[in-house]
């Protein structure tokens, strides 16, 4: 099976900064791989990079099967990209943001419904404007506007920030799902307590490099939410 | 393209509609500027006549600034360049479509100005359909030039004080034409036909759509 991701000595710079110094990384699809190491290691980048938004200066990389050195652009649809900062435009409500999304990507909106009650955004919240809900609310609608996209690649940026635990258990679960339905998810965090459960592999980054890999504590979800070994 | 035009017109007017800058900001600024001119040429009424369509579309030019500043502003929010890029919208849609929300909001203050223009300056109107036309071509034009230099300007921290620096020379054809154009519309002078001035509004508006078409997606990675 062709792998989701595939990084072979993947540099990249930002202006003259090397964010990536010759990264190796393999992801399969319905894996969960976790990204972990200091500030500044090259976590976001490598997401980035994975995202089409960070070009490749040296090395290889194919993400769902596109060249990054040729086919930037077209990696980007098909991958589902929750960064540090959500995606909302602030004057549309959350049920818009989401449809324009949803639109954008070519996909039918008629799972937005559904997908902003999942997130617990639903009636009066999805009417709201995106400025006017709280950090957390924020990230649950860029959550739904990932989720309901049901990308082949989930690349997740310290994930599980402002969410309350409700949230936390949502966006855990929602990780497992996607990993369980052939998705492959890469997730840079600083919360292991959250992330190491859920993970197959445990990859640590210094200094732009991949240092080492180790296996994840890997459980099965049951409905609800619980994590069960 | 033309549906993710048409995705991106919509979304630019509904924010617009919502946040209202054009209507409590642009339009008072556009008003302050034509009253602001009629002071400075004085009560006689025959130069302000003979000068109304230049200031028109000098008016026309700086709110154009000011419309594309913003059509940019709301895409620099946290997180929403990131979004654009990775929305999967055809660049050449997306240009298009700021294009057309720009050009809405301009043509809908042009009308405010013109208003202005033959209350405050006293001018008759010869050709309605020629000024309608002039309209629409001189701000499609400044719509798309304003829309590929606000691409170009907005990843730069100085995009502010770039963007008229970049802009204003570029647009000297359309206040030229525009000016002339209206000129003969509004019956000034010895210009009987504007149809000369109205032919390089075509082609500058042509010229630029097609560029920023074909150039956008480049600019949408630099932004």
């Amino acid at each position: 099976m062709d792998s989701a991701v595939l990084l072979r000595s993947a540099h990249a710079t930002i202006g003259r900064f090397p964010a990536l110094a010759g990264v190796d990384l393999e992801l399969a699809p319905g894996e969960l791989v976790v990204l972990e190491g200091p500030n500044g290691a090259g976590k976001t980048s490598v997401l980035r990079a994975c995202a089409g938004l960070l070009p490749l200066t040296g090395g290889e990389g194919t993400v769902l099967g596109y060249d990054l050195r040729r086919d930037l652009v077209a990696v980007r649809p098909l991958v589902g990209y929750l960064g540090h900062a959500p995606a909302l435009y602030d004057e549309l409500t959350v049920s818009e943001n989401v449809r324009f999304a949803v639109r954008a990507a070519g996909a039918a909106s008629s799972a937005v419904p559904d997908v902003l009650a999942r997130v617990g955004l639903s009636g009066r919240l999805a009417r709201t404007p995106a400025g006017r809900l709280s950090a957390g609310q924020r990230r649950r609608a860029a959550l739904a506007s990932v989720l309901v996209r049901r990308p082949a690649l989930w690349l997740l940026d310290e994930p599980h920030a402002a969410f309350d635990a409700e949230g936390r258990r949502l966006l855990s679960t929602v990780m497992c799902e996607a990993r369980d339905g052939g998705s492959g998810v890469l997730v840079a965090s600083h919360e292991p307590a959250e992330v190491l459960p859920l993970a197959d592999r445990v990859v640590t980054m210094v200094g732009g490099r991949a240092q080492g890999s180790r296996r994840g504590g890997r459980r099965r979800v049951v409905p609800g939410g619980v994590h069960v070994a | 393209m033309w549906r993710d035009a048409l995705l991106v017109v919509g979304k630019d007017l509904r924010i617009e509609a919502r946040s209202r800058v054009v209507v409590n900001q642009v339009a008072p600024f556009a008003v302050l500027v034509l009253l602001l001119f009629a002071f400075a040429l004085g009560p006689d009424r025959s130069p302000m006549a003979h000068a109304a369509p230049g200031l028109f579309w000098v008016a026309v030019l700086f709110c154009a600034l000011l419309a594309v500043q913003r059509s940019f502003a709301v895409e620099s929010g946290e997180g929403t360049r990131d979004g654009l890029r990775l929305s999967g919208l055809d660049p050449a849609g997306i240009f298009l479509g700021k294009t057309a929300a720009v050009t809405v909001q301009l043509l809908l203050l042009e009308v405010l100005l013109t208003v202005g223009v033959v209350l405050l300056f006293g001018n008759g109107v010869r050709s309605v359909g020629a000024l309608v036309l002039t309209s629409v071509l001189g701000t499609a034009g400044l719509a798309a030039v304003g829309t590929l230099y606000g691409a170009l300007s907005s990843g730069l921290r100085v995009r502010e004080t770039l963007l008229p620096l970049l802009l204003l020379p570029v647009a000297a054809p359309v206040l030229l034409a525009g000016t002339r154009a209206w000129q003969a519309a509004l019956g000034i002078g010895t210009s009987t036909s504007g149809n000369p001035w109205t032919s390089v509004l075509v082609v500058f508006a042509a010229v630029y759509l097609a560029l920023g078409c074909v150039i956008y997606g480049p600019l949408l990675e630099a932004m």
